[in-house]
Formats: C-alpha cells, sequence, structure tokens
C-alpha cells in the first residue's frame, strides 16, 4: 500500500525547494521595501509585510487543495476554469475597481482580487487542452487561429482594463505555439518585424530598409535551389520598407506622450540635453533610482534591512514591480546572481519536467508555465535593470500582492501535479 | 530545434542579465562611498578653531560665527517669480548670478552640497533664517570665520580661504565650503588648528525628510575643537617693523639666536589681514593676487632671493680661518681693488694695506678676493676646493631650504664645483672664474631669514637653531627639530675676530653713523646691484639696500637681516632700520629718533615707479630722497603711537 501511494505521487522537489527559496527571499525583500521605521510584529497586518506574511500562508493551504485534486481534474476542466475566468474579466466592467487608472480589480470588503493573475493559468490550461486535442494541427491556419483566440480573449480584456503590462505576459505562449508545431517563417517573421522596428526607430527608415535589402540580396545568392521569383522578393521588401513607415510612424503619432518618452529613453534617441534631462526626470525616475539602488549594493550588498536608498523609499513601487531593486541593493551583486539563477534553474527545470511529460496536455501546460515564468522574469528584472523599457509587470514570488502570490503558485504546482502523475500515464 | 529556442533564450537573458549586474555592481562601482549616498544627509559639526598668540600671549587671531547658505543643486525645486525674487533679495545675488551660481554647483555634483553663497552677515542670517524652509535644496552651514585682533602680521598669521577641488581630492576629509589655512601659520598648523570636524549622519527618505540617524548613530563623531598655539613673534616688534617698511618694498628677519624663534617677519608691502575675511575676500584676495608689481602676497623675508653682498664676507673670513690659510694679522694690499689676470675689481678708498679686522670693517673687496683664493687654491684642483668651501657655507644654513614651519620659503643659492662644471666644462675653469663668490656676489644667493639665521650663527659662535614660528601648542610640545642646536664645520675660536670685525663696523666702520648708545651692535652693511628688463633692455636699477646685525655683542638676543629694495648703499635704509629694531627689542624705547623719523619720512615709492614711467631715469647716486608729505607722515606718526611700548 505504501510502495503504491509513492509511485502514485511523486513530486518533483527540486522544483518545490526552488519555489520554497523564492517565496522566502521574497519575503524577506518585501519586508526590508515596506517597513517604516522599526518592525514592532512580522504579523502587524497594518504593514505590507504583515500582510505578505498572511498571503504566503494562505499560498501554503492553496497548494495542498491544488495537489490533492485528481491531475485528470485538471484537464477534464481546463474549458471550464477558462470560461470562469474569462468571466471574471469581463465582471470587472460592471464590478470591478479603478486603482492608478487601471480597472483591474474586484474589491472585497478591505481586500482586493485581480483576475488578470488567475488568467494566465487558465488560458495555459485552455491553450494546452485545445493543442492536446487529437483533431489539432498546429500547422494549419485555422487552429491557429483558433488558439490565438484563446489567448487574444483574455489579453484584450486585460488590455480594455489599462492593464498593457499584463498584455504583453500574454505574447508567452508563442513559445508553446512554436514547440508544438508553429511553422518557422513566423518565428523568422517576428524576428525581422523587431530587427525593423528596432532600425527604424534608431537610425531611420532609411537605413532599416537597407539592411532589409541586404538581407533579402543575402538570403537570394545564397539559396541556389528553389529561389523564390524576384517578384516576391521585392514584394517582402515592399512590406518592410512599409513596416518601417508605419512604425516610424505609429511611434511619432499614435503612442502616448509617456510611452514614446520611455521607448526614446531605452534607445537613446533624444539628443538635445535640456530635453532629456526634463524626459529623465518625468519618466525615468523610478529607473534611475532603482538602477542606482541596485548599482550602489556593490559586490556584497549593505546587507538585509541595511540599504540605505531601499529605508529611504527612494525607488516608487519598490515592494511591487521595483522589488529586485532592493535585492540589488542590500545583497548585492551575489545576491542578485543568486536570485538570477534560481530563476534560471526553476524555468529549465520546469522545460526539461516538461519534455519529459507522456502526456501531450502536460507538456503543452508545463512549457506555458515555463513561457511565463520566462516572460514576467525577462521583462521585469530587464526593466529594473535598465535593459527594456518600463512596462509594469511583477517578479513572481517576489512582488508584494496576494493574486500575483496564488496565481503563480496555483500555475506552478498544477504542474507540479500533473508531474506528479506521469508515473500513472500511458 | 523546436525544444531548444525557450532554453536558449533562458540562458541567454540570464548571462545578459549577469553581465548587465555585473557592470551595474561590480564593474562601475566604486567602493561604496557613504559621502555619495544622496539617502543620507551629512551634518556637519565644525570645531572651534584655535586660536593664536603672540610670545608675550597677546591674542592675535580669535574666530567669529559665519553662515554660508549651501545647495544640493538636485534638490532644488523651481520657485515662483515672488519667492524667487526674495530670494535673490535676501542673498543680494541677481537673477544671473542665481543661474550662474546653480549651474556651478551642478557641474560640481548635482548630489553633494556646494557653497551658494558663503559668508553672510549674522544679519542676513537673522532675515534668511525666518524663510529658509521655502527654498528646498538649499540650508545654511554654520562655520567659524577668523577674527583678526591686529591688524599687522598678515605675512605671518595667513588666513582660511574656502579648500579647492584639487585639495579635495588630496584630502578626503576637506569637502567643499570647507576652509583651510592658506598661507602663514594657517598654513602650517593648519591641522593642529582645525580640530576635527564632527559628523551625523541622517538616513532621509526620497520626499528629503528625515528618517532618523543612520544605522542608530554609530558612524556619528563629535567635533573635536582645534588647539590654540603660542607663536614666536612679538607683536610689538612686528608692528615696529611694518612700520618702519611703509611705502618701501623689502624684508626683515628677526631671530633670538639662543633659540631660534622669530621675533618679527615683515614683508613690505603688507596688507590687513581683515581684508581676507568675509564676503570681500575673494575680491580683495584676487586683488592682492592679481598685483604683479608691488606683490603684497609675495613674503620678501622668506621667498625673495638675493646676492647677499658683503656680509658673506664674514663667512669666507670665518672659513679662511678654518681651513688656516690666513692669520689675523696678515695683510694684503688694495688700490681701488684687487687685479687678477687683465680684470679688476673694484674696491672703494681706504687705507692698505688691509688686515682681517679692517678688511671686514671698511668691507674691503680686495681683501677678501686674496683670502678667498687662498681657501680654494689651499686644494690641488679648484674643484676640491670649491666643494669644501661650499660646504662650509652651507652649513649656515645657506643654499638649502630651512625645513621650518613656516609655509613659504625659498633656498637660495650655494655654487659646488658642479656648478661650474657644468657651465664651463669639467676642470675648465679658475678659481679667479668664481671670485665673485668672495664678496658675495656671483652665483651667490640668499634670502633675508638665511641672512638673519647667518648672523645668528655667528653671535652663537658657531651653532643655529633652525628658525621657527611656534612657541607652544596647547597639551602639546614644539618639535624637538627646534630645539636642537645645529653646528657649522667652524670652531667656536675662530669666531671671535670676525665678531670683533662686525663689532667694529659700527665702531668705525661702514655702520659708524648708526650707533644706538648702550647696546653692543655687531653688523655688517651690504649692497646688492641689480637690473630689470625695460622694452627687452637689460637696465640697472638702484642698488638693494642690506644689513646684517645682532645684539649684543655677547649673548646676542637677537640677529636680524634687512633687506631694502632699491634703497642704495646698505647703511642708508637696512642699517638704520637694523639698528632701530634691535634698539627697539633691546630696550624697548628708541633714542636715535632721528635715525627713525629719516627711515618713517622717506619713501621709496618713486625708485619703484622708474620701470614703468617710460622715461630715461637714473640710479644710486644721481637719485634723491623724497620725503613723504605731511598728511601721510602725520599717518605714520599715529600708527607709530598706538604700538604699545613694551
Amino acid at each position: 500500500m505504501l510502495r503504491e501511494n509513492q509511485r502514485r505521487f511523486r513530486f518533483d522537489w527540486l522544483t518545490i525547494i526552488l519555489f520554497l527559496l523564492l517565496v522566502s527571499f521574497g519575503y524577506l525583500n518585501i519586508l526590508s521595501a515596506s517597513h517604516v521605521g522599526e518592525i514592532t510584529s512580522y504579523f502587524d497586518t497594518s504593514q505590507l509585510y504583515g500582510k505578505h506574511l498572511i498571503f504566503l500562508g494562505l499560498t501554503f493551504v492553496l497548494i495542498i487543495l491544488i495537489l490533492s485534486f485528481e491531475a485528470k481534474f485538471y484537464e477534464r476542466f481546463a474549458s471550464i476554469i477558462y470560461v470562469i475566468a474569462i468571466l471574471a474579466l469581463v465582471g470587472l466592467f460592471i464590478f470591478g475597481k479603478d486603482v492608478n487608472g487601471a480597472r483591474s480589480w474586484y474589491g472585497i470588503g478591505s481586500m482586493t482580487i485581480q483576475p488578470s493573475e488567475f488568467a494566465k493559468f487558465a488560458t495555459a490550461l485552455a491553450v494546452a487542452k485545445y493543442i492536446s486535442d487529437m483533431q489539432t494541427n498546429m500547422q494549419t491556419l485555422k487552429d491557429q487561429l483558433k488558439v490565438v483566440a484563446i489567448i487574444f480573449t483574455p489579453a484584450i480584456l486585460i488590455l480594455l482594463q489599462n492593464d498593457a503590462g499584463s498584455t504583453i505576459v500574454y505574447l508567452a505562449f508563442f513559445f508553446v505555439f512554436y514547440r508544438e508545431g508553429l511553422q518557422q517563417i513566423y518565428l523568422v517573421v517576428a524576428l525581422s518585424l523587431i530587427a525593423i522596428t528596432v532600425l527604424a526607430l534608431k537610425f531611420g527608415v532609411l537605413i532599416a530598409s537597407l539592411v532589409a535589402l541586404l538581407a533579402l540580396l543575402a538570403r537570394y545568392f545564397l539559396r541556389k535551389k528553389k529561389r523564390a521569383s524576384i517578384l516576391q522578393y521585392l514584394l517582402v521588401l515592399g512590406i518592410c520598407v512599409g513596416f518601417s513607415y508605419g512604425i516610424k510612424a505609429f511611434y511619432e503619432h499614435g503612442l502616448k506622450a509617456h510611452q514614446q518618452n520611455r521607448i526614446s529613453l531605452w534607445l537613446r534617441l533624444e539628443k538635445d540635453p535640456a530635453k532629456l534631462e526634463l524626459m529623465k526626470k518625468r519618466e525615468a525616475y523610478n529607473l534611475i533610482q532603482s538602477e542606482q539602488a541596485i548599482s550602489s549594493g556593490g559586490l556584497t550588498g549593505k546587507g538585509f534591512l541595511q540599504g540605505t536608498r531601499t529605508t529611504g523609499k527612494f525607488v516608487p513601487e519598490q515592494h511591487t514591480d521595483y522589488i529586485f531593486s532592493t535585492v540589488g541593493e542590500e545583497w548585492g551583486f551575489l545576491g542578485s546572481v543568486f536570485v538570477v539563477l534560481l530563476f534560471l534553474t526553476l524555468i529549465i527545470r520546469i522545460l526539461y519536467l516538461a519534455e519529459s511529460q507522456k502526456s501531450q496536455f502536460s507538456r503543452v501546460y508545463g512549457y506555458g508555465v515555463a513561457s511565463i515564468f520566462f516572460v514576467h522574469f525577462t521583462i521585469n528584472t530587464g526593466m529594473v535593470m535598465g535593459l527594456i523599457p518600463t512596462v509594469g509587470i511583477p517578479l513572481p514570488f517576489f512582488s508584494y500582492g496576494g493574486s500575483g502570490l496564488w496565481g503563480f503558485t496555483i500555475l506552478l504546482f498544477i504542474f507540479v501535479k500533473l508531474d506528479s502523475n506521469k508515473i500513472n500515464e500511458w | 530545434m523546436r525544444k531548444l529556442l525557450l532554453l536558449t533564450s533562458t540562458v541567454l537573458v540570464g548571462l545578459v542579465f549577469i553581465a548587465r549586474l555585473f557592470y551595474l555592481q561590480v564593474y562601475s562601482n566604486t567602493a561604496y562611498n557613504i559621502f555619495e549616498d544622496s539617502a543620507i544627509k551629512k551634518e556637519f559639526n565644525y570645531p572651534k578653531r584655535g586660536y593664536v598668540y603672540d610670545r608675550n600671549g597677546k591674542l592675535l587671531v580669535a574666530n567669529q560665527p559665519s553662515y554660508d547658505v549651501m545647495v544640493i543643486p538636485r534638490e532644488v525645486e523651481p520657485l515662483d517669480s515672488t519667492d524667487f525674487k526674495e530670494f535673490c533679495r535676501l542673498l543680494k545675488i541677481t537673477k544671473e548670478d542665481y543661474i550662474k551660481k546653480l549651474k556651478r554647483a551642478t557641474n560640481y555634483s548635482p548630489r553633494l552640497p556646494s557653497p551658494f553663497v558663503p559668508q553672510l552677515s549674522k544679519k542676513d542670517y537673522a532675515v534668511l533664517q525666518e524663510t529658509m524652509r521655502k527654498y528646498q535644496g538649499f540650508y545654511i552651514q554654520k562655520r567659524s570665520l577668523r577674527s583678526y585682533q591686529t591688524t599687522i602680521g598678515a605675512n605671518v598669521l595667513g588666513d582660511i580661504a574656502e579648500v579647492n577641488r584639487r585639495i579635495i581630492a588630496e584630502q578626503p576629509y576637506y569637502k567643499l565650503g570647507d576652509l583651510i589655512g592658506n598661507l602663514g601659520v594657517e598654513k602650517t598648523y593648519e591641522n593642529t588648528l582645525r580640530g576635527v570636524k564632527g559628523i551625523k549622519f541622517i538616513q532621509k527618505d526620497r520626499f528629503n525628510k528625515n528618517i532618523g540617524p543612520y544605522k542608530d548613530g554609530i558612524y556619528d563623531t563629535l567635533p573635536k575643537p582645534g588647539k590654540d598655539i603660542t607663536i614666536t613673534i612679538d607683536t610689538n616688534l612686528q608692528a615696529y617693523g611694518e612700520l618702519l617698511m611703509k611705502n618701501k618694498r623689502g624684508g626683515i628677519v628677526a631671530i633670538e639666536p639662543n633659540s631660534g624663534e622669530i621675533l618679527a617677519m615683515i614683508s613690505g608691502p603688507s596688507y590687513n589681514p581683515n581684508l581676507l575675511v568675509g564676503r570681500d575676500r575673494s575680491k580683495n584676495f584676487s586683488k592682492l593676487y592679481r598685483d604683479s608689481i608691488a606683490k603684497p602676497l609675495f613674503d620678501r623675508g622668506l621667498q625673495a632671493m638675493y646676492p647677499p653682498g658683503s656680509p658673506f664676507k664674514t663667512l669666507n673670513a670665518l672659513i679662511a680661518l678654518q681651513e688656516g690659510v690666513v692669520t689675523t694679522e696678515e695683510r694684503f694690499s688694495c688700490s681701488m681693488g684687487y687685479r687678477y689676470g687683465n680684470r679688476k675689481m673694484g674696491c672703494h678708498a681706504h687705507r692698505s694695506p688691509v688686515n682681517m679686522n679692517l678688511g671686514i670693517y671698511q668691507s674691503c673687496n680686495a681683501y677678501f678676493a686674496n683670502v678667498y683664493r687662498r681657501i680654494i687654491d689651499k686644494y690641488d684642483s679648484p674643484a676640491e676646493g670649491m666643494d669644501n668651501w661650499s660646504n662650509h657655507i652651507k652649513s649656515f644654513g645657506l643654499g638649502g631650504y630651512l625645513n621650518n614651519d613656516l609655509s613659504v620659503g625659498q633656498p637660495g643659492k650655494i655654487p659646488n664645483a658642479a656648478t661650474y662644471n657644468r657651465a664651463y666644462g669639467e676642470n675648465k675653469w679658475y678659481t679667479t672664474f668664481t671670485i665673485s663668490n668672495a664678496i658675495g656676489q656671483g652665483e651667490v644667493l640668499a634670502t633675508p631669514i638665511q641672512l638673519a639665521n647667518m648672523a645668528a650663527a655667528i653671535g652663537n659662535r658657531g651653532y643655529y637653531y633652525t628658525p621657527h614660528i611656534i612657541k607652544n601648542i596647547e597639551g602639546d610640545t614644539v618639535p624637538n627639530a627646534y630645539t636642537t642646536p645645529k653646528y657649522t664645520t667652524i670652531d667656536k675660536r675662530h669666531f671671535e675676530p670676525v665678531v670683533q670685525g662686525m663689532f667694529d663696523v659700527y665702531n668705525k666702520g661702514t655702520a659708524s653713523t648708526l650707533q644706538v648708545k648702550g647696546i653692543e651692535i655687531c653688523g655688517k652693511t651690504g649692497t646688492a646691484e641689480n637690473f630689470t628688463i625695460i622694452d627687452s633692455v637689460k637696465t640697472q636699477l638702484t642698488d638693494h639696500s642690506i644689513f646684517v646685525a645682532f645684539a649684543p655683542k655677547d649673548n646676542p638676543q637677537i640677529a636680524i637681516a634687512v633687506f631694502v629694495e632699491n634703497g642704495y648703499f646698505g647703511s642708508r635704509f637696512a642699517g638704520r632700520m637694523a639698528s632701530l629694531m634691535i634698539e627697539r627689542y633691546i630696550n624697548g624705547e628708541i633714542t636715535r629718533t632721528d635715525m627713525e623719523n629719516f627711515v618713517l619720512r622717506h619713501s621709496l615709492e618713486h625708485e619703484y615707479k622708474k620701470p614703468y614711467s617710460n622715461e630715461p631715469f637714473g640710479i644710486n647716486r644721481q637719485t634723491k630722497l623724497v620725503p613723504i608729505d605731511e598728511k601721510e607722515f602725520h599717518n605714520i606718526l599715529k600708527l607709530k603711537a598706538e604700538i604699545p611700548k613694551s
């Protein structure tokens, strides 16, 4: 009987240990970033760190709950969970509460819940369910459109609630689609468009077009067999040039001033020092403070609760989106690299487990989990270090907030459950 | 391949992030410096700067509070126009000044405090303090400024000035706006006088609000007050010397021979030390600094190097006796000069032949040319003789820095064999090439303080103490480098004939008109030719007047060197001034009022104007003495009356 049990529940302890390390280190940094003066009680619920401790406690209840369901439950109820999540997002338009211009929360008493954090795992389940369907073929345009519809529905709802950051996360599913058979041409097109965007904004339309021309010429001459007609090449070139113009025009006229400034700062487009100074003051205050805090940590950091910039609350939103700057200041290069390595190990571990799944549902879901963590980690940390323009999304398990913590926990532990069940799959 | 996209992206992102972190935290991060951390406010608490007393306990330099308006540029919030106008009015600056000053401060550092308007008066401070909180990024730093209790001794006392960026880079103790000793004892005893400032570290939040001491104040320190010092200067003598130097340029240094203490140190023209205090300091300082003709900041007692002329002959006499190349009674003939080869060094009319005593008190050039040749030619080669001579001279503190506690100084110049080897080629020169050294001209240069020290060494019969200015440091001792005698290479027994010769200078020689009743003064006149360049023509000016003396003859209490630019022959100005200084110091009052009146009544300003007059002019005996007008003389007498009798 005991052996039977062991066979039926083999949890991946490495993932669980990584999770525990992340949430505990995350808690310490929230404590640093949110405490004001003396810490009288760690359970003081009037303080953010006290609240977060309660969220953490509830997280473990949640984990037990998730693991106690049958693994098959998640596959079977994927569509229903997805529909509930969509309804919750739609409901925001009627019952939602405005916070900082984003209508992303339900208020229940003093508590708030952000459905978009839960929509991620629901979408991941739905995508896994759809792709793992025997009749789905990711190579066909029809199925591609359908699966895109699955991710665009929540993404667009969230965008309409003015939470552009969370919308970007849904692009993570591109990795899943690609893994499951999406044609290579999509990858090429996506990378080309990114390259043209950057080139057109940084160096102008002419240079972007020239680079496109050179790339096409190279392709034409390197590829001796199965050459497409010159006309097709010209068409592609035309699209590239058109896109360059389009993106430039969009940047200049389509974006809001603050979005334009963020990109301008990122690509260092502004040359007038006076304007640049003003722009920095307006748009890059957080970023500059965050970089300064990280930089001032040096090799070993100033020590837990000893960060002068953290204590002085120099970085706005430090306990949420900018929590990594606390790590940088108080734990230094060593601590920051430790966190980076924790995330890398977690993502790679999930990828490894996903590939070893016998059921396609589990694999696709696992891939979705890894992709979502990857996008969150990359965008959040990249932004805090000043590598990526400002996009407001949380760092999983680190940023303050119950909804986020629970959303990521559910996301991860459904996969832990699915993985523990692979031994029973045939 | 499809499996690898996310994996490689993950690894790539990880590597880029670690590289970025390395760049931010390790590569571009120099060690954490709390002074650069804008999250921590540094509050300095400046200690009292030590007082300066003279040798008789008279307070010379005390303190007064001063208030600097400081700015931290990045914390400055734009002011609305009424506030802005009000602020400028309170600070007494224009709008352009405001912009310029803020820009300057920003260029230095947007994060660190810079002085915005230094040294407000107490009244301005009282008004400003009321409204200061309105002006974000500005605050008032209290400091202590000097308050001079005297109008004399500017070159002795020095001043304190804001540190410049070079000093801050070299000595991190100083922050922008701090004050540091600039000249005089303020500079040399900076570390003693300034004490150590206290500091408080205060954690701020991003609204610039104090949220408590940083790390519970474990790094905070209390200020340590500066120590008071007593200097060796006799204020009354100093004041009298400055009075004598009025309307003249030159230097006087008086030393107490049995201790090396500097009794007075005068440089003319002088200035009032109070000019270098307060808001007008920089204006006044640059005025003094830019005066490239009178050079009031150039300490002529310490920095002016001149051929010492005749007083130098006494050393040659001493060396000759030490080397045994002449006896005191050996005579040399002099017929208006000394001939060597087909050249001649001129001399004036006096008795001949000449022994040592006569040679000194009549300052006979021919006598010393003979003596000098014997000194050098005693050895096999001129080079050997030259080096030996040079070492003797240097043992009197000439030809090198004195290494004392004065903020400025010059080494002078004493040649040796290498000097001539460089000029003429190895061993391609003879003693006669260097014959001018016999009479203190040629390649010899010395500063007045070196000559005063030389007089002290002769007065002491063979040793001296390094001339120094510190007498006493509160709770500390004077460095023993100043309390151990330095012996010359001349035996004690050779001094008496030379001292007698110098005594006879007063008795029957070139200074016989300068006698002071009741004081046995030994001295030596000197005259130095000098030249300037006018329109690229080397032009001779009236000689400098030089005098070196000590008194009394036995157990001297004072040794002095006086040097007056373009004062003509030695006894005319320098000799008179030296005698007066000696009388004033030893007797406390002046009996030779005739000499005093002569010095006070005559100005040499007309001499100093000659090179700039664009007209031909005469020198030395072609010039006439010009008395100052009665009104100015009256002022000088009034100043004289203010000096207390000692």
